[in-house]
């Protein structure tokens, strides 16, 4: 007898509990944050699920009736194209503008903020993002350089500000704000329609909140890797200045998860990875931020998801110091026995079936794979089941026999 | 007043070093002994980043400080004052890809090891690639890629060599985080090399006639 989705939701939603927790779950669960496969997989090319939603929808409700994951991520890492094309938006190309219909977005980095411009970003974040960031960052917010600085409304300063918003530059680059307001008002109405048609079938939704670390908010964002590497020399206390202004601007953003069913806020780490840093600038510039928001957010009852997609072996020893049984470990590259021996006791991990396993292997390397996964670092929970890095291209046999195998194998 | 050139650089002092450079100059110094210093700094750094006492910001800034360095010596100058390269290269991040840091790297460790090296940048098209190996006429062509859709960029550089009747005129070497000799095969190039070093080595084993 097939059980009802109520059932089904409570035992999935069980099942990662008690992987984070450190209690042996029914069997290891499997939850992975797949990119572009399920458009593939549902003949869906990447374009249109960035511009019809439904199409959008379609495609993942396929992924998840075929595959059954533990937790569902559904449409939301296929952004929507309205909005990007509406603000203009620089820092990425996509299925159409500049890449191929079926090419999944790719970031573009610079220098959003430039070395000079620390302080000002110090003074007032705010006023910084409003009146460089967004301008720098859309073509048809250029006019938001000339901002008002919001600061500056006390007593009659508010006439200036609002004179200043009336001016007819001004207007356009609101009158686009707005468009692309109703136009992403629509995608999270998608987004909230799929996640509760998901939860009718029983599938709790895999994320309830995003983050970033400090560090890479400053790096990936503002400065971008050659100029915050090059502060890390020119400029460390700066540089520290800006980060731990970050810190609590990234714990905002994962508090958002706080209440959820499955209060998992995932955060997607970068240049803190081996090779970028020397540990000895790890633990300066890096960890003790990082910490501080996993911290935050676990004492407001947030699971910090922390997908690495690097190699964090040097990294293993510091990542030790988090509260036990409050956070889960994502790793891309890494000997998973070694992290379980350092992590065992103290953070659920998960990851490191080769993604690239998923396209050029056969369903028994796969099987090989995940079995030996759930033997060394599956035995006594903790672990659960994902790719090393999000998926875009896969043999569908390869995928099922990932997800068919850990729920027989994985069984406790 | 060299050493203290190669000190600065090697140890982070950017200022210091461009400020010492600018002095020697003024002061008469050949330019020769300027990109002298700049060569065994490269090394040092080069050898420091091999043994992981060295991470990206040193790379970064030493890289920038020997970039200021040589732009104090005249043109005329710097080409009278290096010797005979052992290879010259051309070095380019593939089209569609704009992952530069490995690339980067790879340049460096060409050049500490008398390299002539020409980068092109990122997201290099197979058109740009084949006009400069044309006009600069490079012995090695080294293609940088980090992207799966970087196997096919690689693909059409080297057959538009081919179809511009260069391919034989210069060996081509490949590397970047998802490459392998199986792509190397895809590709139609000559070498894949894994990291820096192993770029370094192969430009010695080919501009030794090997
Ligand atoms: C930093 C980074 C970025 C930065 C790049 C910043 C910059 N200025 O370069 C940013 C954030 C912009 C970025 C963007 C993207 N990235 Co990226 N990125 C990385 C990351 C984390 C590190 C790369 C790096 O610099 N490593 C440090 C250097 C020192 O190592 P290296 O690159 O391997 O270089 C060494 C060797 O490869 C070799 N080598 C390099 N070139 C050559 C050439 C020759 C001839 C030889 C012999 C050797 C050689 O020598 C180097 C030194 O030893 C890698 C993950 C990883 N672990 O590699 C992903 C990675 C390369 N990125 C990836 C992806 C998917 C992307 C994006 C598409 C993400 C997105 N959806 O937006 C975009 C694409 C942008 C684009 N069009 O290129 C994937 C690629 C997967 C794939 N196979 O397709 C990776 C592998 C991450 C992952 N695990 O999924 N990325």
């Amino acid at each position: 007898m097939s059980e009802t989705p109520e059932v089904l939701y409570r035992e999935r939603q069980q099942r990662i509990l008690d992987a984070v927790a450190l209690r042996k779950p029914d069997r290891v669960p499997i939850v992975s944050p797949f990119q572009l496969f399920p458009y593939t997989y549902a003949g869906v090319p990447f374009r249109e699920a960035m511009y019809d939603y439904a199409r959008a929808r379609e495609a993942c409700h396929k992924f998840a009736g075929d595959f059954q994951p533990d937790a569902d991520f559904g449409p939301v890492l296929a952004y929507p194209g309205k909005p990007l094309e509406t603000l203009g938006l620089k820092w990425f190309r996509w299925a159409g503008h500049g890449l191929p219909g079926h090419a999944v977005y790719q970031f573009v980095e610079g220098e959003y903020m430039t070395a000079d411009e620390y302080d000002e970003f110090l003074y007032d974040p705010s006023h910084f993002l409003a009146s460089k960031w967004l301008p720098r960052s859309f073509g048809a917010l250029a006019a938001f350089s000339d901002f008002p600085a919001m600061r500056r409304m006390m007593w009659f300063g508010w006439t200036g500000l609002f004179a200043s918003l009336a001016r007819p530059e001004m207007r356009q680059a609101l009158a686009a704000a707005l468009q692309a307001g109703e136009e992403l008002s629509e995608w999270f109405a998608s987004l909230a329609r799929y996640a509760a048609e998901i939860k009718a079938k029983g599938f709790p939704q895999a994320y309830a909140g995003f983050s970033w670390t400090p560090f890479d908010l400053v790096g990936d964002t503002l400065r971008g890797t050659r100029g915050i590497m090059g502060d890390v020399i020119r400029r460390p206390e700066k540089l520290l200045a800006a980060v731990e202004k970050a810190t609590p601007i990234a714990i905002e953003y994962g508090l958002a998860a706080a209440g959820a069913d499955l209060p998992l806020c995932w955060i997607w780490p970068h240049k803190g990875s081996a090779g970028f840093l020397s540990d000895r600038q790890y633990a300066r510039f890096y960890w003790p931020f990082l910490r501080e928001v996993i911290e935050a957010l676990v004492a407001r009852g947030v699971i910090p998801v922390i997908y690495f997609e690097g190699d964090e072996t040097p990294r293993l020893k510091h990542l030790a110091e988090v509260p036990p049984g409050k956070v889960w470990f994502h790793f891309a590259t890494m000997d998973m026995a070694r992290a379980k021996e350092v992590l065992g006791g103290i953070a659920c991990i998960s990851g490191n079936l080769p993604s690239h396993l998923l396209l050029t292997g056969t369903p028994e390397d796969v099987r090989r794979c995940c079995r030996s996964l759930i033997d060394t670092c599956g035995r006594d929970g903790g672990y659960i089941m994902d790719t090393s890095v999000m998926v875009d291209e896969a043999r569908p046999e390869n995928v099922r026999a990932m997800f068919d195998f850990t729920r027989e194998y994985g069984v406790y | 007043m060299k050493d203290l050139l190669v000190q600065a650089i090697t140890s982070m002092q950017e200022e210091e070093a461009v400020a010492l450079a600018a002095h020697m100059l003024g002061a008469g110094a050949q330019a020769q002994t300027i990109l002298e210093a700049c060569r065994e700094a490269m090394c040092i750094v080069g050898d420091r980043y091999e043994r992981r006492e060295y991470f990206l910001p040193e790379l970064v800034v030493s890289g920038e400080a020997l970039k200021r360095v040589a732009a104090l010596i005249r043109p005329e100058a710097r080409q009278a004052a290096t010797g005979e390269p052992l290879a010259r290269i051309v070095i380019g991040t593939v089209a569609g890809d704009i992952h530069d840091i490995g690339k980067e790297i790879v340049a460096f460790m060409l050049t500490a090891n008398e390299f002539e090296v020409r980068d092109l940048g990122v997201d290099v098209s197979a058109g740009r690639f084949v006009h400069e190996v044309g006009e600069a006429r490079p012995d090695i062509l080294a293609l940088s890629g980090f992207l799966t859709l970087a196997y096919d960029s690689m693909k059409q550089t080297v057959a538009a060599l081919g179809a511009a009747g260069l391919r034989d005129r210069v060996k081509v070497m490949i590397g970047g985080a998802p490459m392998d000799d199986g792509v190397r095969d895809y590709v139609g190039a000559d070498a894949y090399g894994p990291d820096a070093m192993a770029a370094v080595r192969i430009a010695r084993r080919w501009s030794e006639g090997g």
